[in-house]
């Protein structure tokens, strides 16, 4: 019987951080993800680059943080304006937090070509 | 009015067992664990220790009278029972501020738990806890760097870190060492880690495995788009080749490095710390021989105190345990100093072990690293107990994965990730565990053969050193 190893071959995949190891969120996943920012009482906010850039520090505002909303639909509805004017850009959602000034949660939500 | 000379040996507490006295808040107070030797009064234990940790010696001495002592003393203020033990008892001592060199936490413990642990009156004797007072504090130099400083350098955000020890721990030559890294970072980890006992030994020199290394994390970095770093060990034999390495690792443009600070030392550990400020370097902490002296329940230093210590002699990711994996930890006691390590402010709790408030003011926090006989099924309680502000390390977990460590590292990622989406969207994540982690499998073959190869592995054992609860 010929020989048959059962080890699998694990190819590099290129990501970006967070949630890059998990298939693609649905619209209600990514509702959960915005409740969660909200709940914590982090400010919403939206990135985006051209996927060249990826690995740079700043990623540009999609307008300012959204400081104080709460309302879940306003995000998505600003996630996906943000998609619409730079179709080709990776958009990430940002989970500001002002007492670590750090980021409570980042991912990106479209993935640009 | 001046003091007479009495020349003989007088009763430790007519000086030092001082119960009406009220801490100020610049005296460093400490709570130890006291069990004396047969028919010694408490008392008279309880101000032993204190005076020989401060002022104190067996003979009254002239000299005592060229200065004001009852300024300098410690003063042993409060004696409890312990729960659930008839022969110990907490002594709090009160030391005043001027006992102390600013910012030199070797000088603390010399004097704290110097001479007086070796004291014949005692048959066992366990510094609990310090409350360092914030004008203490903030003569030390702390973190290097801190989380958020660290976050940021990394672009790591929103979960907790993830890592790996380099397996095997010793033999493996600069080219073979180098690749093991390649593979553990390509497969999606954040970091690999130089096992401590790794520093320049015959088969491997410590400046070719910098220069594998630093080729490893660069290539990973390029395809992966992801930032990584391996803590590169500068632990040496002298405080001059530690710097020489840590020198080494900025010219490779390395972000982070390593020191193991119990047995490096407080004195190399705060001057590298310093040296990675300056320098924008990172620094991970290992607790080498910690166990030796933390370990027994009634003698020596609990680890609360060696953390408290490393946050403010200098290092941004210290050891903690696991809580669920080979090594010893009890959960309850794990929260109460991981708080140290991370929070601005601990309030007293003794649920938690933690025998006083102690106030961190404006000193950054440090990453509470979880390494020892960890796999995926722990990933659901780690990501509980630890939070996001943790380092995660899989050493056998990686590397033992049946097609290597690449996709070993891929597994602990999707886990990691499955974890904190499901904490995110409210589940309880301990509770649900298994069905988080069976859902992510799904969706990644890498995992399915983790959680199937690690499925009967468990360490239940009772841990030695407990809370002293009822």
């Amino acid at each position: 019987m010929p020989f048959k190893s059962t080890v699998g071959d694990y190819q590099t995949v290129a990501t970006l951080e967070t949630f890059g190891f998990l298939p693609p969120f649905t619209q209600d996943e990514i509702y959960d993800q915005i409740a969660y920012i909200i709940a914590q009482g982090w400010s919403p906010l939206v990135e985006h680059v051209h996927p060249s850039r990826s690995m740079s520090t700043y990623w540009s505002y999609w307008k300012l943080p959204f400081f104080g909303e709460k309302d879940l639909g306003v995000i998505v509805s600003e996630l996906e304006g943000c998609h619409r004017a730079y179709p080709d850009h990776h958009v990430r959602l940002v989970g500001y937090d002002a007492y670590t000034q750090s980021q409570g949660s980042c991912f990106v939500v479209f993935e640009g070509r | 009015m001046s003091k007479k000379y009495d020349a003989g040996v007088k009763e430790y507490r007519d000086t030092y067992w001082t119960p009406d006295y009220v801490p100020l808040d610049t005296d460093l107070l400490a709570c130890f664990k006291c069990t004396g030797q047969e028919g010694v009064p408490k008392e008279e234990v309880a101000a032993a220790v204190a005076a020989e940790s401060s002022t104190g010696t067996w003979s009254t001495v002239w000299s005592e009278l060229l200065t004001d002592l009852d300024f300098y003393k410690g003063r042993c203020y409060r004696i409890e029972d312990v729960p659930g033990d008839k022969e110990a008892f907490y002594a709090f001592i009160a030391y005043p501020l001027d006992l102390f060199e600013e910012g030199s936490i070797t000088n603390v413990l010399t004097s704290l738990v110097g001479n007086v642990f070796g004291f014949k009156a005692l048959r066992h004797l366990r510094l609990e806890d310090i409350r360092f007072p914030m004008a203490f504090i903030k003569t030390c130099p702390g973190p290097p760097n801190g989380i958020c400083v660290e976050r940021d350098r990394m672009n790591k955000y929103g979960r907790p870190l993830l890592g790996c020890t380099i397996k095997p721990k010793l033999g493996l030559s600069g080219k073979n060492y180098g690749r093991v890294v390649y593979e553990c970072l390509r497969g999606g980890l954040d970091f690999t880690k130089d096992d401590e006992n790794i520093n320049s030994q015959p088969f491997q020199r410590w400046q070719n495995r910098f220069e594998f290394v630093a080729e490893a994390v660069a290539l990973a970095q390029e395809e992966t788009g992801e930032k990584k770093g391996h803590y590169l060990n500068c632990t040496a034999n002298t405080p001059e080749e530690m710097y020489e390495r840590a020198e080494f690792a900025k010219e490779l443009k390395q972000p982070i490095i390593m020191h193991d600070y119990i047995t490096g030392g407080f004195t190399a550990n705060t001057g590298l710390s310093k040296w990675c400020r300056k320098n924008g370097m990172l620094l991970h902490i290992h607790r080498a021989m910690h166990a030796v002296i933390d370990r027994h329940p009634k003698h020596g230093i609990h680890f609360r105190v060696l953390a408290k210590c490393l946050r403010l002699s200098g290092g941004d990711q210290l050891h903690t345990g696991t809580v669920v994996g080979k090594l010893e930890g009890d959960r309850q006691t794990t929260l109460g100093y991981i708080d140290q390590l991370r929070e601005s402010f601990v309030p007293e709790d003794r649920s938690r072990g933690n025998f006083f408030d102690q106030d961190w003011g404006s000193m950054p926090g440090v990453f509470a690293v979880a390494s020892g006989g960890i796999h995926v099924w722990h990933m659901p309680a780690l990501v509980a107990i630890f939070g996001d502000d943790s380092v995660l390390q899989f050493g056998g977990g990686t590397h033992g994965h049946p097609w290597g460590s690449a996709a070993g590292a891929a597994a602990n990622r999707v886990a990691l990730e499955a974890c904190v989406k499901a904490r995110n969207a409210g589940r309880e994540i301990e509770k649900e565990g298994r069905d988080i982690l069976l859902e992510a499998a799904k969706h990644s073959p890498e995992l399915a053969i983790a959680l199937e190869t690690w499925k009967e592995i468990k360490f239940e054992f009772d841990t030695v050193d407990k809370l002293d609860v009822q």
